[in-house]
This record gives C-alpha cells, sequence and structure tokens, in this order.
C-alpha cells in the first residue's frame, strides 16, 4: 500500500467532509419540523431548483455549440477564445455581478436598449438571477463538451459524411450521442454550480425573497439573525443538491 | 485466381469509357500522392502497397475526405473533385459507399440503425430505411442480429454489418480500407469467401485498399501496385504474381527478382550469366521462385548453368520446407524441404552451390 498516497489522500477526504459533519453536529434536530415549514424556505428552495436548472438549460444551448466551435473549428485566435470563456471561473463571482450590471443595468451597454426596445428589465428579477447563474456555471459545461468532443473519434464523423449526413445531421446523429456523457457531465458540473451561485446573483439579481433569493442569499441573509435557520437552511440545500446529483450520476453513468 | 477468371469478362468485354476515372494528385502531412485509377463498372480494383504507401490517402480522395491538389476525379461522368475546373462534391454528396479499416460503426445505434443510416439521410423515411437495412441485414446473414449494438457483434459480423451499411446506400463507387485487416486469421478466411460474392454481385466500381497480397488476389480483378505515392505496376492477378517489378511486388508473391541485361536467353546479372526460358533484349527483370533454387554441397557435376557458390546467411522454417537466404554474387533466398536441409546441415556461414533450373527462370523487359 503506498502510504504516500493514502495519507494525503484521506486528509483530504476528511478536510472536504469535516464542514458537513459540523453543519449536521449543529443542526436544530428537534425543531428541525417547524423550521422546514417556515415561510420562505420552500419557496427560495423551489426558486434555487428553478433558476438553476434553467440556467444549466441555457448553458446548455450555447455551451455545447461553443465547445464544438473550440474543439472542431480551426480558427485564428481560438486559444484567445478559450482563455476567455474560462474568465468566469478565475473571476470573483461578485465581480462577475458588477460586471453584469454594466453590461444589462438600466444604464449598461445593452441594458438601457433592452429596455427602450423590448422593455426588458434584468437586474433584479428571476431571469437576472438566471442570467448570473449561467454566467458563472457556463465555462464548467464548455470545458467538459470540449474535452468529450477532443477525445471523441472525428472518423465517426466522417463514416457519417460518407453516408450522406450534412455536417449539421452529423452533429445532431453522430457527433452529441457519442459525446453525450460528456455532455451530461458537464451538463451535472454546471448545474451543482449555479445551484451554490451566491455572488453573483446578489449583485446582479439583489435579495428579493421570492423573486430572486435563492437559498445560497437565503443561507446568507439569515446567518446575519438566525444562526439555526442558516443551518437549516444549508442542510436543505445539500441533502436536495446531493441527492439529485447521486441519482443523475447514477442513471447517466450506467447509461449507453 | 477464380477472382479474375470469373470478372475477366466483365472486365475485357467493353470497351466503354471507365465507370471511374481518376487522376488522384494529393498532399497529406508532406506526402506527396499520385496514382492514376480507371475502374469499369462491376470491376474491383486492389490498391497493393506497404503501409505509407498512400493507399489511405487515395482512399480517402476518393470518398471526398481529402482533396486533390490537381488531377481529377470523375465518376460516372461527373467531376467530384477537379481543382482546374473547381468542381468539388463533398462527401455527403457523393454516390460512393466506404467500408473503413475498423468499420467505424456508430456505437449508440443498433447493426440496423448502422445500416438504416445513410438510406435515411439520403431521403427514405424511417420505415423505408428500415426495411433496406433488413434486406441488406439478411443479405449479409445477420436477420437476427438486428437489434444489436456494435459492441455485441464479434469481429466478422461487424465487418458484415459495415459492408451492408456501405452498400445500403447503392453506391456507384465502393471503398473498401483493408476490410479484413482487423479480423482474426479463421474468420478472415470465411469473410474473404463472403466479401468475394458481395462485390461480384456489386453493380459498381470498387477499390479495395489492402496490404495483404492474399486479400488483393482473392477479391480483385486487377491488382494496381502503390510505392511511395506512385503506381509501380498494373496488371491482373497472373502478370503481377508471373512479371514482379519492384522488389516490394517480388516479396509480395514470393520470388527472387534481380535485374540484369539480357541477350537473348543469356542474361547478365550481379556478375552472373543466367540462362532463361525466355528471350529478351536489353535491360530485363530475371525472376525464379525459391523452390527453383536447388543447393549442393560442392560444385554439381554436369550441368554448369546457373550455378554459383554462395554463403548461408539465413535459414527460417517456411511453411513445411526451409526458406534459406543466400549471400554471393547473387543474393537469393531457397526453399529446401527438412530432408534436404538436414543432409546438408546448413547453418549460417556454411558454403554452398546453389542451381536454379532455366525452365523456371522468366525473363521479361523492364520497359513495358
Amino acid at each position: 500500500m503506498p502510504v504516500a498516497l493514502f495519507v494525503p489522500a484521506g486528509l483530504g477526504l476528511i478536510f472536504l467532509v469535516l464542514p458537513l459533519a459540523g453543519l449536521l453536529a449543529r443542526a436544530p434536530w428537534a425543531t428541525l419540523p417547524q423550521r422546514l415549514a417556515a415561510p420562505g424556505v420552500l419557496t427560495a428552495l423551489r426558486l434555487s431548483l428553478l433558476t438553476a436548472t434553467v440556467a444549466t438549460l441555457v448553458c446548455v444551448v450555447l455551451g455545447v455549440p461553443l465547445a464544438w466551435l473550440l474543439a472542431r473549428v480551426e480558427f485564428p485566435g481560438r486559444r484567445l477564445v478559450r482563455a476567455l470563456v474560462t474568465v468566469p471561473l478565475v473571476l470573483p463571482p461578485v465581480v462577475g455581478g458588477v460586471a453584469l450590471l454594466l453590461v444589462f443595468g438600466r444604464r449598461g451597454l445593452l441594458g438601457g436598449w433592452l429596455d427602450a426596445t423590448f422593455g426588458i428589465t434584468l437586474p433584479f428579477t428571476t431571469a437576472g438571477v438566471v442570467l448570473a447563474e449561467a454566467f458563472v456555471a457556463m465555462p464548467f459545461l464548455v470545458i467538459a463538451v470540449e474535452g468529450a468532443l477532443r477525445g471523441a473519434d472525428v472518423r465517426y464523423e466522417e463514416a457519417a459524411a460518407t453516408l450522406g449526413a450534412g455536417r449539421w445531421t452529423t452533429f445532431t446523429h453522430v457527433t452529441l450521442p457519442l459525446v453525450a456523457p460528456g455532455v451530461a457531465a458537464g451538463a451535472m458540473l454546471c448545474w451543482a454550480r449555479a445551484l451554490g451561485e451566491f455572488g453573483a446573483t446578489i449583485t446582479f439579481a439583489g435579495n428579493f425573497p421570492g423573486r430572486t433569493q435563492t437559498m445560497p442569499l437565503a443561507v446568507y441573509l439569515a446567518l446575519e439573525t438566525d444562526l439555526e435557520a442558516a443551518i437549516v437552511l444549508s442542510l436543505v440545500l445539500l441533502t436536495v443538491s446531493v441527492a439529485i446529483l447521486a441519482g443523475l450520476r447514477d442513471k447517466w453513468t450506467a447509461g449507453p | 485466381m477464380t477472382a479474375a477468371a470469373a470478372s475477366g469478362g466483365a472486365g475485357t468485354g467493353d470497351p466503354g469509357p471507365p465507370l471511374l476515372d481518376a487522376h488522384l494528385v494529393a498532399d497529406r502531412g508532406g506526402f506527396h500522392l499520385d496514382v492514376a485509377l480507371r475502374v469499369r463498372a462491376g470491376e474491383v480494383v486492389a490498391l497493393l502497397g506497404p503501409n505509407g504507401a498512400g493507399k489511405t490517402t487515395a482512399l480517402r480522395v476518393l470518398a471526398g475526405l481529402h482533396p486533390l491538389t490537381a488531377g481529377h476525379l470523375t465518376l460516372a461522368g461527373a467531376d467530384l473533385d477537379r481543382p482546374d475546373r473547381r468542381a468539388w462534391i463533398p462527401p455527403e454528396r457523393r454516390p460512393v459507399g466506404v467500408v473503413f479499416q475498423d468499420y467505424l460503426l456508430f456505437p449508440h445505434l443498433s447493426a440496423r440503425d448502422n445500416v438504416a443510416f445513410g438510406p435515411r439521410r439520403r431521403g427514405a423515411d424511417r420505415r423505408a430505411a428500415r426495411a433496406v437495412a433488413d434486406a441488406w441485414l439478411a443479405r449479409v446473414g445477420l436477420a437476427e442480429h438486428a437489434r444489436r449494438r456494435p459492441r455485441q457483434l464479434s469481429g466478422g459480423q461487424a465487418q458484415r454489418v459495415a459492408l451492408a451499411r456501405a452498400l445500403a446506400v447503392d453506391p456507384t463507387l465502393l471503398l473498401l480500407d483493408e476490410p479484413l485487416a482487423a479480423l482474426d486469421a479463421r474468420t478472415r478466411l470465411d469473410t474473404r469467401a463472403e466479401l468475394h460474392r458481395h462485390l461480384a454481385a456489386h453493380p459498381g466500381a470498387a477499390v479495395l485498399v489492402t496490404h495483404d497480397p492474399l486479400d488483393a488476389l482473392v477479391l480483385a480483378d486487377r491488382l494496381v501496385i502503390v510505392e511511395d505515392g506512385r503506381v509501380v505496376q498494373t496488371g491482373d492477378a497472373a502478370t503481377v504474381t508471373a512479371r514482379p517489378r519492384t522488389d516490394y511486388v517480388a516479396r509480395l508473391v514470393g520470388l527472387n527478382l534481380h535485374r540484369g541485361h539480357a541477350d537473348g536467353h543469356q542474361v547478365r546479372v550481379g556478375g552472373l550469366t543466367l540462362t532463361a526460358a525466355d528471350s529478351v533484349a536489353g535491360e530485363a527483370f530475371v525472376a525464379f521462385p525459391p523452390a527453383a533454387v536447388v543447393l549442393h554441397p560442392a560444385r554439381p557435376d554436369g550441368s554448369p548453368r546457373n550455378t554459383w557458390e554462395a554463403t548461408v546467411a539465413g535459414v527460417q522454417r517456411h511453411g513445411d520446407n526451409l526458406r534459406v537466404q543466400l549471400d554471393g554474387p547473387l543474393p537469393v533466398v531457397a526453399d529446401v524441404t527438412p530432408a534436404a536441409a538436414a543432409q546438408l546441415r546448413l547453418v549460417p556461414g556454411l558454403a554452398v552451390w546453389a542451381a536454379v533450373r532455366a525452365a523456371e527462370t522468366r525473363a521479361y523487359p523492364v520497359g513495358r
């Protein structure tokens, strides 16, 4: 047994699990049912799940073609584009939120025009939450799908071409099914990231219960007044996300 | 041999224009290909050559997966690729079917949906495409495997599905890239026979790329031998096997080949004068099978023709016999029986006398 691997592996695991254990240890188990029934908990949870799911859909619709572009099309500046795509990963989410405000805010680059032309206002709305989450989560999807595309054998696409499939049909009928596990993994990461999003959301969409107050925001707010409420909210978020991710993971990894 | 005999009629009877008329000039990563290829309807032509000779590049160009840099590719009168006229038909609109070396069956589709993929893309509705697929799967004997995924098929079955998939689009030109290379020896034998049957039934042109001379000889009506991106020899199986023109071909067909200068039946080669069965004048090839080389412990009496002193360089098993490499004025290989080898006590370094029977020594001119 290579001790040099097992010791750091064990330490790593403890480091990741210990805070969760702390959460469980300090949970107010006796009053849990009443606290769960408190107004706002279910609303925030529902909003979180909804926005994270819609944000993931947005990321898939826009991110998969972007990943395809990066993986399959040679164009000048591809390395730069790839670097730009990963910027939201390293950007502090609050800065992302500020940047979104500068573009989509009422006096932003596009926001004013959107408001004047279509009457669309994004900041401080549920759509704004989705936008903020998608901005932060999309790189996870793009990176996962691009990796899957690079790993996929392009000769299958050539075979499809010799059978009469154009580029679009080849993409939908051959390429996408081949990289489906990568897309699923990317979407899962993306969803998890969107669900936990805090900084960009609170900056760009604010903290309005029922409209933009997602679970992480509710936890933060509760922390200021009532630690036990924050713990309960955290536990709910934790349980739901772990259950969903574990369920999907089993379903997808057992797939085709 | 039956392949050549059976289809010789189709090949020689019709003087009309070939179905496929191509002069393939292409560059790929520093490699230059320049191959002329004409194939009649119903004819099977094998592109035979060593690895890296450009066979696969030729196939990719024919399929439209790689562009020509010059020359032309005309199929049934239509320019598929002709740089000087800026003609280019993309692969998905070419009447071409391809059987890839490792088949490239779509792993997420059943055998039936793999075969139906082509008809579906070419306009058939789902039901019609499946009917075509089922008919083809039945023709290759896999009707009851229609629902299986590629990974549930054996190598031979996958090869047949790949063939059915390529044929299901009724291609004018069928391309096969090393169609039997991925199979084990036993499966190969059966699959080769079956492939021969399907190729004979295919009304269009077929181009087979292989490095296996047996595949080429059994499956093709005509061989085009490619080395370093160029055609070095073409002809039917009988011509190529009897009169190799390069060392590669000679090795493939198992002949000793040397180049010399002929004057009638006498050919000067490597400081020796050999007597050949044929009469030629000028630059000539001399070819003889290893079995025509007889080894003697000392200078043979009586027949001084075609004998020389040689040194054993190596001995290997070769079928039931032993194959002996000989150094000397003429480096050749000889096949001897184990009994003869034991009698001669053949070991590397041994000096022997080699004799070649004149009746089995063929000579033919270098120029065509």
